[in-house]
């Protein structure tokens, strides 16, 4: 056994038992697993929602999409920029109403805000839809993490198996409790290995950034600026405003939300969070330093930039910590997602569609059922997919954006939406983003006589746009059958 | 009182003015330097917003 494999071995199982001892002496009802007895504070809150954007997407999907793509990886650094703006107006009007009428879930909210159950159970598939592919990226990176950290010794299958049995076992056991101690951790191994790598691998190999950039412009001119076609501006722009308005969309994240205790946290961290986002600047010189140090990495297998550049520059031990830091930023997140989702098909589609007068005792025993049978599910779709990470969770960025319309008018003083919109704008939204998703079609493909600037904007934008439209048509049309005298 | 706009328009428009290699800053590609430095104007006006919003109660 090698030294980096003895060091990720320890983690894991250090992790395991810090998400097993959180449930200890408390008294696990469903708020206190699913949502950590509302209890947290700004420290806790800040290392949830800044925690949530370091996952493997940052650790391997930034540095793998700076290799690959160049400049189209840039959007990373900006639409979370973008959405802290956004949670400074948006979180705070969130959490009033949630803690007002005690909500538990992103489902909870909407049904309760449109007075419509079914509404709460299309946004509950939705949120699990979109989580699968946000799982699935966390699965994959941790088999990449641990099967070249290990030196191949250990085949990613092993390590996907093993990793989805340690989060498995204390989610079930601990929920939110086991998720926020190990991401103290998580968070600040990440922070000093994602530094570390993003000052020492291109002062090693070029000598400095400025070095770096400009052999990169040498040898590849056009990788660091937005091409004229494809990853181009209008790309980066819609990108950037459809992933930042999703990222409070996310089931998990807006759980996190619920589970502060005061509406001021969110006003706080939005001033600080965005500084937090530039750590992502060093997981792109990672990715920067590699291409032209570990070159021919296509499709995929660019996800393995960072880690491919690490053993060829460090010792087995070194590699270890790294890879311990991977196995952590996969863990933490697998975890906080797995409990959302748990929550969400136990509390928002089987007490609300199957057995309405289900105690909290019940829909929490379903949850902690439902969590061993989502990771076997996601653990077939990982053993078997191929797309990128930074695909991935863009895949999943497309579905979840498709509720923000419906939150955001639900938000203002007079809601033009009525329910029956809600839902039909959602909908819309969703089937279109599978249609597309399906037939892999692009904006250019699907509209091929817009103008030449227009075809490489997001196709999850077009999703949202065909949302709005149909929610305020349908709106106005079931508005006016309400409103008309017998 | 559209101060959160400033930043909002800063990333999302500044790429149309700013999308070339050279001048680089502090070794950073020009438009990857403008996105750094728009992080950092966000933390600058979010802290305003922060202290103008009538927090104070």
């Amino acid at each position: 056994m090698n030294a980096a494999l003895l060091i990720i071995g320890m983690t894991t199982a250090i992790a395991l038992l810090l998400g097993l001892r959180a449930a200890h002496g408390r008294d696990m009802n469903l708020q206190q697993w699913s949502l950590g007895g509302r209890s947290f504070g700004v420290i806790f809150m800040f290392i949830l929602l800044a925690g949530e954007i370091y996952t493997t997407f940052s650790f391997l999907g930034a540095s793998g999409w700076s290799y690959s793509k160049g400049a189209a990886s840039y959007y990373i650094l900006s639409y979370q920029t973008l959405a802290y703006i956004f949670s400074y107006f948006l979180l705070p009007k969130i959490w009033r109403y949630a803690s007002q009428h005690k909500l538990l879930s992103q489902p909870h909210f909407f049904a309760r805000k449109y007075d419509s159950n079914a509404l709460g159970i299309l946004v509950a598939a939705v949120g699990v839809i979109a989580l699968v592919p946000y799982l699935l990226l966390q699965f994959k990176g941790l088999g990449i993490i641990v099967s070249i950290a290990s030196y191949g010794a250990i085949p990613a299958s092993t390590a996907i198996c093993t990793g989805t049995l340690v989060v498995t076992a204390y989610v079930t056991v601990s929920g939110m409790h086991g998720v926020v101690w190990n991401a103290i951790v998580k968070d600040a191994l990440i922070l000093a290995v994602v530094v570390f790598l993003g000052i020492y691998l291109p002062c090693h190999y070029y000598g400095g950034y400025g070095a770096m950039f400009s052999a990169i412009n040498a040898a590849r001119p056009e990788f660091l600026v937005f091409p004229e076609h494809g990853f181009s501006k209008i790309w980066f722009q819609s990108t950037v405003l459809l992933t930042a308005t999703g990222f409070f969309m996310w089931p998990h994240t807006f759980g996190c939300v619920l589970s502060a205790r005061h509406e001021d946290t969110f006003r706080r961290n939005a001033v600080y969070l965005p500084l937090y986002s530039l750590l992502v600047l060093f997981a792109l010189f990672v990715g920067f330093s590699a291409l032209l140090q570990v070159p021919g990495l296509h499709g995929a297998d660019a996800d393995l930039a960072l880690l491919k550049l690490s053993v060829q520059t460090f010792p087995a031990w070194f590699v270890g910590i790294i890879g311990a830091a991977g196995v952590l930023t996969a863990l933490v997140p697998s975890s906080v997602i797995l409990t959302s989702a748990a929550t969400i098909i136990a509390n928002d589609i089987y007490k609300v569609a199957a057995r309405k007068n289900a105690s909290d005792t019940d829909v929490q025993r379903v949850a902690r059922r439902v969590v061993p049978v989502l990771s076997l599910v996601t653990l077939g779709f990982t053993l078997s997919g191929g797309s990128t990470i930074v695909a991935l969770l863009l895949m999943g960025y497309n579905f979840v954006t498709q509720l923000f319309p419906a939150l955001f008018f639900s938000l203002m003083q007079r809601n033009p939406v009525t329910k029956q919109g809600a839902f039909a704008g959602i909908l819309a939204g969703v089937l279109t983003v599978a249609a597309v998703t399906l037939s892999k079609s692009t904006v250019a493909s699907l509209f091929p006589f817009l103008p030449a600037t227009l075809m490489d904007l997001n196709v999850g934008m077009v999703a949202l746009l065909i949302n709005i439209g149909t929610t305020l048509l349908v709106s106005v049309a079931t508005r006016r059958v309400q409103t008309q005298p017998d | 009182l559209l101060l959160a706009l400033v930043p909002v328009l800063a990333i999302l428009a500044g790429v149309d003015l700013v999308n070339q290699y050279a001048p680089t800053v502090l070794g950073l590609p020009l438009v990857l330097a403008w996105q750094v430095g728009c992080v950092v104007l966000t933390v600058v006006i979010m802290w305003l917003i922060y202290r103008l919003d009538p927090n104070h109660k």
